[in-house]
């Protein structure tokens, strides 16, 4: 049996505004399981966002429980939530959002820095990372001179390179094409297979859907359902 | 993570381009200012003690108290013994006698008839026995026609006395004025060169003789109006001056019998009185400005600093109060502008400083890194400054640069051409500065850090 890593009890999220409070999450109940391939499908203003940044202790909740690996989100200082993200949370975003002045290599090692790795267990981790997903060739490219699905492998291997237990995804294929797309989903689909990584998406992408052995549909920050899909 | 930061600051042009140079800018610009104020004060101190005040200065202590009007008949008289003992007790000191005296310059015509008449300030220096004060005066550089005296009964004037008196090389003057027992006195002289030193306040009138000359003329055999001693390295360290100053009026002037405990004597009486008032130690100085006693013995030796003649020791003062201003006030502009840098720095780079709070870096980390790069620009900015700025005083120090506007009709004694003056020490004190104001900068923009919601990070980066 799999090791629960994420538990969401009863929990809810406000939002002051001018006239009172904005519900943005209500009475969630949630767990998953390490090794899942999972995503939090939805309309724009769902929550969808709201619950991914939750569970990457970005944010915290109003009510209810959030327990992410062994942690109680709310109870972390922000010192403690950044080293959390630090350890074992890799993040995806939409935008790729590579650090433009350092080459392929040295943004995947970034991560690895904070962790206070070795020179030798960093390259050593930077190169099998790169080569898991092709881009050992480009290890000395910039961001500019690679194509949109080559950034986000490079993301994909900046979020993996640590080898975290988690990895939130947010709309990791809104600004690529199909073809593109399905190669960042397989690459990711195979480091899930492969390393046991748990991957959470965030996407109303059908692509994305398609891949995922588990859907969560959020409806105006309620679970509307959540479906385990067969033949993934 | 240093060397990433700092690789990272140096490739983005945009990060450092700006920053680097404004910062080396305001570096350049203060070693260049500090190396002229330094010049200046290197000038100001090499003339004021070159023409007049030397390092330190003997003179009576009546003279002393009518420092600025040079009364030469309150002189030092049949002081040979004494300044040879002076010598010997000081040998890192070179020591010159001098007299100066108020007097009227007579030009006469063909017929021996006064065709002009002049009030000039007259330099009685030892101008024949050695070449001592023809370095410390800069008579040679300071020689516009003619030559300097070699032998007695010639005289130098100054370039504007000469033309306007409209006098010949080789012409006969005579000055005229009274000798140290009030009798009137004259003497004539020949008319061996102009000299102009580029100094208003000398170059509006005064003559040159030779200091024999000086003392037949006014009565003073082995005498002088004042002596003046130099650092024989040519510096003046105000600490080591006071400290002779201190040692010789305890050794030499009345208050040797005061602090022995010795007998009373006229001599002593008013230093006895002046440390007893004082409950310490006494210096020459105030024993000498003060107007509640009276100093019995009116031609007792008494040695006085650079800075405590002609206020230069409140106007060195001063320029050591300016130059710290003028840091203070570098550094607040500078870190202005570099804070307003910083923002717009960090608004570029808000994408970035998201992606590291969600990868997982502390607030008070990121906040540190760019505290890190601006050191590093700060640096590398300064560094250049610097640079630079000694490139730019060097420049100005070989060929000077002509202040002349700024000191006309000016009482001081400063040079029309200000050198300036370079040191390492100097450039690497901007170095502070520089580096100062580049985090104060960042510090202020960085704070922006601390207010930015974690929360909105994936709102913010998707944008």
């Amino acid at each position: 049996m799999n090791k629960q890593i994420v538990q969401i009890k009863a929990m809810s999220k406000a939002f002051p505004t001018g006239e009172g409070e904005f519900l943005a999450l209500k009475d969630i109940n949630l767990s998953f399981e390490s090794g899942e391939f999972s995503g939090i499908v939805g309309p724009s203003g769902s929550g969808k966002t709201t619950l991914l940044n939750i569970i990457g202790s970005l944010d915290v909740q109003s009510g209810g429980e959030v327990c992410v690996l062994g942690h109680q989100v709310k109870e972390l200082s922000a010192r403690e939530s950044a080293a959390l993200r630090s350890q074992k949370i890799g993040f995806i975003f939409q935008t790729y959002n590579l650090l433009p002045v350092y080459t392929v290599f040295e943004n995947v090692e970034f991560p690895l820095l904070l962790l206070k790795m070795t020179k030798a267990e960093r390259e050593q981790a930077v190169l099998k990372a790169l080569d898991w997903l092709g881009l050992s060739d480009k290890q000395k490219s910039r961001p500019a001179q690679l194509s949109g699905g080559q950034c986000q492998r490079v993301a994909i291997a900046r979020a993996m390179v640590k080898n975290p237990a988690l990895v939130l995804a947010d709309e990791p294929t809104a600004n690529l094409d199909t073809e593109n797309s399905l190669h960042i989903l397989d690459s990711m689909q195979k480091l899930n297979r492969e390393l046991g990584t748990t991957f959470i998406f965030s996407t109303h992408d059908q692509k994305v859907i398609n891949y995922l052995r588990r859907v969560i549909r959020l409806v105006d920050g309620r679970v509307e359902s959540d479906d385990l899909q067969a033949g993934v | 993570m240093l060397s990433f930061l700092i690789k990272g600051v140096f490739r983005d042009r945009h990060r450092y381009l700006f920053p680097l140079l404004i910062v080396s800018s305001g570096v350049l610009i203060m070693v260049f200012m500090l190396a002229l104020i330094n010049g200046y004060m290197d000038s100001f101190i090499r003339q004021n003690a070159g023409f007049d005040t030397g390092h330190l200065k003997v003179v009576t202590a009546a003279y002393s108290r009518l420092l600025s009007q040079k009364p030469y008949d309150l002189g030092l008289l049949d002081i040979q013994d004494e300044l040879a003992t002076w010598k010997a007790a000081y040998p890192q000191l070179d020591w010159v006698e001098r007299i100066h005296f108020g007097a009227l310059l007579d030009v006469p015509d063909n017929l021996g008839q006064t065709r002009e008449q002049g009030e000039v300030v007259a330099f009685g220096i030892d101008l024949l026995s050695s070449g001592r004060e023809r370095k410390l005066m800069h008579l040679d550089q300071a020689l516009v026609s003619g030559r300097i005296p070699s032998q007695s009964s010639e005289i130098l004037l100054t370039d504007s006395a000469f033309r306007r008196l409209a006098l010949k090389l080789g012409d006969p003057v005579t000055l005229i004025g009274s000798d140290v027992f009030g009798s009137m006195t004259f003497r004539q002289f020949r008319v061996t060169g102009s000299v102009r030193f580029g100094v208003e306040a000398l170059d509006r009138g005064a003559v040159i003789v030779d200091l024999a000359d000086a003392r037949g003329m006014l009565d003073m055999e082995g005498g002088a109006g004042e002596i003046l001693a130099f650092f024989r390295n040519g510096s003046y360290d105000q600490k080591a001056a006071e400290q002779i100053r201190d040692d010789f009026n305890r050794r030499f002037g009345d208050m040797e019998t005061a602090s022995s405990g010795g007998t009373q004597t006229g001599k002593s009486a008013i230093w006895e009185e002046e440390t007893a008032s004082s409950g310490g130690t006494q210096t020459g100085k105030s024993a000498i400005q003060s107007e509640s006693s009276a100093i019995r013995d009116e031609y007792a030796p008494v040695m006085l600093a650079m800075s405590d003649q002609n206020n230069m020791g409140y106007m060195l003062g001063m320029m050591q109060y300016l130059l710290a201003i003028f840091s203070l006030v570098f550094i607040f502009i500078l870190g202005i502008v570099l804070w307003n840098s910083g923002l717009m720095n960090g608004i570029r780079r808000y994408g970035e400083i998201g992606v590291r709070l969600a990868i997982g870096e502390s607030k008070t980390q990121i906040y540190r890194s760019l505290l890190i790069e601006a050191g590093a620009i700060g640096f590398a900015g300064s560094v250049l400054g610097i640079l630079l700025g000694l490139l730019l005083s060097a420049y100005f120090n070989l060929k000077g640069m002509d202040v002349s506007v700024f000191s006309r009709n000016s009482s001081l004694l400063s040079e029309d051409i200000i050198y300036t003056s370079v040191s390492l020490k100097t450039a690497l004190s901007a170095l502070i500065p520089g580096m100062l104001s580049t985090l104060l900068g960042a510090a202020l923009a960085g704070m922006a850090v601390f207010k930015r919601q974690t929360s909105q990070l994936f709102k913010e980066l998707e944008t």
